[in-house]
């Protein structure tokens, strides 16, 4: 008798814990961004506490809360540009990796190209400068020999 | 001979025209180099000093109120920047609500806290955990901060009644009594 109550204990574990499993396998999970949707725009991110940090290697603790942050707007349907944007209206430019190309900021997007390209021509004239001269030198006619030279080698072939 | 050889070369060369590309450039060079120079000379400006005057700012507080610095003239302002994620600040923001509550009924000093790159629910969560009573606000954009030429946090400037700088002080407050030696000194008795 006590076996059967027993056994029929056993069955109704083991049956109750089989639906529960299966009640938390049909349990609706949270859709949450995972950590690297959050590291994709955190990477574009810089600390603005500690200096040239971006914010998903960040280690402190300011960092994890604006990493977090960043998951919440995620999760409330922000896009990576309106994400962006916040951070850098509360925080100020100096978050974002690149500047934004306006008024001064130009000055980063156009100063670096053009000084490679001034380098460049100042580099190939000056080599086309140093490659005319030697030309230069023997095409020239050979200088005639001056008076005072060839009065002189006279004078000491005289005394020899 | 020498008068003859001179006169004899050749007048003809003609007169060097102005290099405008090389003009252009080196006034480009220039340029560039002023630019950098303010650059750097704002960024590297230290902190406020005592007795300049403390420029102007509005905080717009958590809570959806305004506070101009400009409107406090006459008053004594104590700005306090502070973090949620800052240690040191947690020491000093109990006394800071203690000097906050002793002064309010007098009317003629104001706290003004400034959170500065803080998370908004982390700033409230610090607000309820310290029951911080005065005046408290995002440092939007870091404007504020960087016109203080604030170097972290905490960091607390006290205005005198004409807008300028009477004292700063860039470490927490360890007393009540620190805060009210910094204050009591700027006060008609």
């Amino acid at each position: 008798m006590y076996k059967r109550v027993w056994i029929a204990l056993l069955i109704g574990l083991a049956l109750g814990l089989g639906t529960s499993q299966i009640a938390w396998a049909q349990a609706p999970t949270p859709a949450g961004p995972t950590d690297d949707q959050v590291n994709a725009v955190a990477k574009q991110l810089y600390c603005p506490v500690c200096e040239n940090t971006p914010l998903d290697v960040c280690p402190t603790q300011a960092c994890a809360q604006w990493r977090d942050l960043i998951r919440q707007k995620l999760i409330a349907g922000w896009s990576e540009g309106q994400i962006k944007d916040y951070f850098v209206e509360q925080y100020g430019e100096r978050v974002l990796g690149t500047p934004p190309p306006r008024g001064l900021n130009w000055l980063f997007y156009f100063v670096p190209p053009l000084a490679l390209i001034t380098g460049a021509y100042i580099l190939y004239r000056t080599y086309r400068s140093m490659r005319l001269k030697p030309s230069a030198q023997t095409a020239a006619p050979a200088a005639p020999p001056d008076e005072y030279v060839k009065r002189l080698e006279e004078e000491l072939r005289k005394k020899n | 001979m020498t008068d003859q050889n001179t006169d004899s070369t050749p007048s003809a060369v003609p007169p060097r025209k102005p290099a405008w590309g090389r003009l252009a450039a080196w006034f480009g060079l220039f340029l560039l180099l002023g630019i950098v120079a303010i650059g750097l000379v704002s960024t590297q400006q230290g902190p406020v000093g005592i007795g300049r005057q403390v420029p102007d700012f509005t905080l717009e507080t958590f809570d959806g109120q305004s506070v101009a610095l400009a409107e406090q003239r006459g008053k004594v302002v104590v700005v306090n920047f502070w973090a949620s994620w800052c240690k040191p600040c947690e020491q000093e923001a109990a006394d800071l609500e203690a000097a906050w509550r002793y002064y309010a009924p007098r009317g003629d000093v104001v706290f003004v806290g400034i959170a500065w790159t803080d998370t908004e629910s982390a700033s409230l969560e610090y607000i309820d955990r310290f029951d911080i009573t005065y005046p408290n606000g995002p440092d939007l954009g870091t404007k504020i901060s960087q016109d203080f030429h604030t170097t972290g946090v905490p960091e607390t400037y006290i205005i005198d009644q004409t807008g300028k700088l009477a004292y700063k002080k860039f470490a927490p407050f360890t007393s009540l009594s620190e805060i009210r030696a910094a204050i009591d000194p700027l006060l008609e008795p």
